[in-house]
C-alpha cells in the first residue's frame, strides 16, 4: 500500500486520506499511541535519531529547536505555521488538502512530546477551503478523543485551534505570527528572546511548519533512524518540492534530499516546456537567489545549495526559460515584498518602494544606468538591516539576477526598454 | 478616539449566527483578544465586509478598545472596510503566475468586464482586487480564486467563461 522512500505521500494511493477512516486504514494514528508508550523523551530521541530540519525556509533542526524551551516552565504553546505564502511554494497546501490527519497525528505527537495544552494551526487567509477542510478534521479527532480530554490514558490532553489570517505574508514570521495570534498587527517582535523562552502570551513556544510537523507519524512509527536512512547524512529524509513556472507538467514531488538534483526535478515535471532551452532557476522560494544552468546538477542538499550562492528555503522551484525577461520576474517579486512590507522598520518599509519604483521604470525603459547603481546601494543598505528576514530577503532575487545577468538589466536602460521581449517578437 | 477614526455609517446588529460564533471562539483561546481574528471574519461572512460600527461591537464582545479592532481590521488586506462585490476575483500575477501568461488573463477580464486594475462592476456582482500575495496555486498556473474558490490552468478565456458562469447562475437564482 505505501511506496518506500516516500514519507510524507507514501499512502497517495490509499483512498479518503482526507477523513479519520481513511486514515486509520493505512495506521493513522497508530503512532500516536506508540508516542504515548514511549513517552516525551522517547518521542524527543526519535525525533533527534531522525535528523529532521525545519521546512519552512530556515532549515534548523527541529530536535534542537524543541530543547530549547526552558524545563518546568507551563503553560507553553505549540503554533503551527501553516502560513504558506513564499512565492512558488504550495506544498503546505497539498499536505493540507491531501492528508490533513496526517498533519494533525503529527501536531498531537508533538504537543504531547513538549507537554503543551493547546497547539494552535495558524493557516492563511486566502486558504479558506483548506481552513474549513481542517476544521471538519479537527472535529473528527476531537469525537475520536484524540484531542480535548485524556489522551489514551496518558493523564494528558490538548486543545487544538485552527485559526485563519487574513492576509499578511508577514505573518509566516514566526514572532509576527504570535503578535497575529494574540489579536494584533502581524509585526515581528525583536529577539532575543526567542519563542522558544518567550512566545505566545510570553510563555514558551514552538513554532514549526505543516511539512515539519506531517513528518512526525512516520518518524515515531517507523523509527527516526529509517527517516534518516533516506536521503544523506547531511540532508536526510525527503522534501516536498513544489515545481512550477515554464515546465511541462507543474507540480509537487516528494524525493530523498542529497541523492536528487535540480535536474531530477526538472525532468520529474516533464521537462522545460515547448520543448525551449533552459535559462534560469529560482530555488527555496521568492525570498531565494537565482541560479544558472551550472547548477542543474547540485543535488538537493542543504550545504550543496548554499555554496551555489541560494537555498533549498521553503521547497519551491521556479523555472525560467531563454523566453525569460528576469527584469520583469524581478519586478514581480519586489512588488510582492513591497506590498507585504510591514512598515515596522524603515530599511524594509522605505527600500521595497524604492525597488519597485526602479523596477517599473527599468521595465518601461525609463531608468538610467546610474538608478542602477543606486539600486544596489539601497540594496546594500537593506540586506542585513532590517528589523526581519522579509526586508532583506526582498533585495536577493533581484541583486543575484542583476549580478548574473548585468547586460539584460543595462540593455533595458540603453535601449529604452525590454531587450528580452524584443527580440521575441522579432523572432516570431 | 474611535469617533474621530472611525465616522458613524449607520448603525446595524450583529445577527445571533455571528455572535455565537465570537463567543465560541472567544472561549477557546487562552486570553480573549486572540479572537480578533476570528470575530472580524465572523463579521465579514456576514456583511461582506467590516461595517465601522461593527468594529465596536466587536470590541464590547471581547472586552477592547474600538481602536484595538481597527489596528487589526486595517493592518489585514483580506479584511473590506468596504463592500466589495457580491464576488471578489483575485487573478495571481505573482512570478509562477506571470511566467505562465497571468497579465493576459487580467488585461482579458478587466477589459470584458470594463474594469481599470481593480474596481467593482456598476452591477455589483464583481470585484476585481489588483494586488494579492502569491496564492499557493503555482501548480496550475496561471490561476484565480473567486471568493474562497481557485480555479487554475486558466487561458484568458476560461477566466472569462468562468465569469460568465458565475453571472448566468446569479441571474437563474434571482
Amino acid at each position: 500500500m505505501s511506496d518506500p522512500g516516500l514519507v510524507l505521500t507514501r499512502h497517495r494511493d490509499a483512498p479518503d486520506q482526507t477523513t479519520l477512516a481513511g486514515y486509520e486504514r493505512v495506521g493513522g494514528y497508530g503512532s500516536l499511541r506508540r508516542a504515548v508508550q514511549m513517552g516525551p523523551d522517547g518521542v524527543a530521541a526519535q525525533l533527534k535519531a531522525s535528523g529532521l530540519r525545519g521546512r519552512g525556509g530556515a532549515a534548523f533542526p527541529t530536535a534542537t529547536k524543541w530543547s530549547f524551551l526552558p524545563k518546568d516552565i507551563f503553560p507553553r504553546y505549540l503554533c503551527v505555521n501553516a502560513d504558506e505564502s513564499e512565492p512558488g511554494c504550495f506544498k503546505d497546501r497539498v499536505l493540507m488538502e491531501e492528508y490533513p490527519h496526517q498533519l494533525l497525528e503529527g501536531v498531537l505527537i508533538s504537543a504531547f512530546a513538549l507537554r503543551v495544552t493547546h497547539a494552535f494551526i495558524y493557516i492563511r487567509g486566502e486558504y479558506r477551503s483548506q481552513r474549513e477542510l481542517l476544521e471538519r478534521a479537527v472535529e473528527e479527532v476531537y469525537r475520536a478523543g484524540y484531542a480535548g480530554g485524556d489522551l489514551l490514558g496518558s493523564g494528558w490532553g490538548c486543545e487544538l485551534i485552527v485559526h485563519g489570517g487574513a492576509g499578511a505574508y508577514i505573518c509566516g514570521e514566526e514572532t509576527a505570527l504570535l503578535e497575529s495570534l494574540e489579536g494584533r498587527r502581524g509585526q515581528p517582535r525583536l529577539k532575543p528572546p526567542f519563542p522558544a523562552v518567550k512566545g505566545l502570551y510570553g510563555q514558551p513556544t514552538v513554532v514549526n511548519n505543516v511539512e515539519t510537523l506531517s513528518n512526525l507519524p512516520f518518524i515515531v512509527g517507523q523509527g527516526g533512524s529509517a527517516y534518516a536512512a533516506i536521503g544523506t547524512e547531511a540532508s536526510p529524509g525527503t522534501r516536498l518540492f513544489c515545481v512550477s513556472g515554464h515546465v511541462e507538467r507543474p507540480g509537487t514531488f516528494e524525493v530523498p534530499l542529497g541523492r536528487t538534483t535540480f535536474r531530477d526535478l526538472v525532468a520529474l515535471a516533464g521537462g522545460v516546456w515547448k520543448g525551449r532551452k533552459f535559462k534560469a532557476m529560482q530555488p527555496g522560494g521568492g525570498s531565494m537567489q537565482i541560479l544558472g544552468p551550472e547548477h542543474l546538477d547540485t543535488p538537493l542538499d542543504f550545504k550543496a545549495v548554499a555554496d551555489a550562492g541560494s537555498s533549498l528555503g521553503a521547497g519551491a522551484l521556479v523555472v525560467m526559460d531563454e523566453s525569460t525577461c528576469v527584469v520583469n520576474v524581478a519586478m514581480r517579486l519586489v512588488d510582492f515584498y513591497r506590498h507585504e512590507s510591514c512598515g515596522k522598520c524603515v530599511p524594509c518599509r522605505e527600500g521595497t518602494y524604492f525597488e519597485s519604483e526602479l523596477m517599473h521604470r527599468l521595465e518601461a525603459g525609463l531608468a538610467t544606468r546610474s538608478e542602477l547603481a543606486t539600486l544596489s546601494d539601497v540594496c546594500a543598505n537593506m540586506d542585513g538591516r532590517c528589523f526581519c528576514p522579509l526586508g532583506d530577503t526582498a533585495t536577493w532575487f533581484v541583486m543575484s539576477a542583476y549580478r548574473m545577468f548585468p547586460e539584460e538589466f543595462e540593455s533595458h536602460c540603453d535601449a529604452g526598454g525590454c531587450p528580452v521581449l524584443a527580440r521575441q517578437e522579432v523572432a516570431v | 478616539m474611535a469617533e474621530l477614526s472611525t465616522p458613524k455609517e449607520g448603525t446595524g446588529k450583529l445577527d445571533a449566527a455571528t455572535i455565537r460564533r465570537i463567543t465560541d471562539m472567544k472561549g477557546k483561546y487562552p486570553e480573549a483578544r486572540s479572537a480578533v481574528l476570528p470575530a472580524l471574519w465572523a463579521v465579514q461572512d456576514q456583511f461582506g465586509y467590516l461595517p465601522p460600527w461593527a468594529l465596536e461591537a466587536v470590541a464590547d464582545h471581547l472586552g477592547l478598545l474600538p481602536s484595538d479592532v481597527e489596528a487589526v481590521s486595517s493592518f489585514y488586506s483580506m479584511y473590506f472596510n468596504h463592500r466589495p462585490g457580491r464576488h471578489v476575483v483575485q487573478v495571481c500575477l505573482n512570478v509562477s503566475c506571470g511566467l505562465r501568461g497571468s497579465d493576459d488573463v487580467l488585461a482579458h477580464l478587466q477589459e470584458a468586464l470594463d474594469l481599470d486594475a481593480e474596481g467593482t462592476t456598476p452591477d455589483r456582482s464583481f470585484t476585481i482586487e489588483g494586488t494579492v500575495e502569491c496564492l499557493g496555486a503555482c501548480g496550475g498556473a496561471p490561476m484565480m480564486q473567486v471568493d474562497r474558490y481557485s480555479y487554475e490552468n486558466l487561458t484568458p478565456q476560461s477566466a472569462f467563461e468562468l465569469i460568465e458562469q458565475m453571472r448566468a447562475e446569479e441571474g437563474r437564482r434571482k
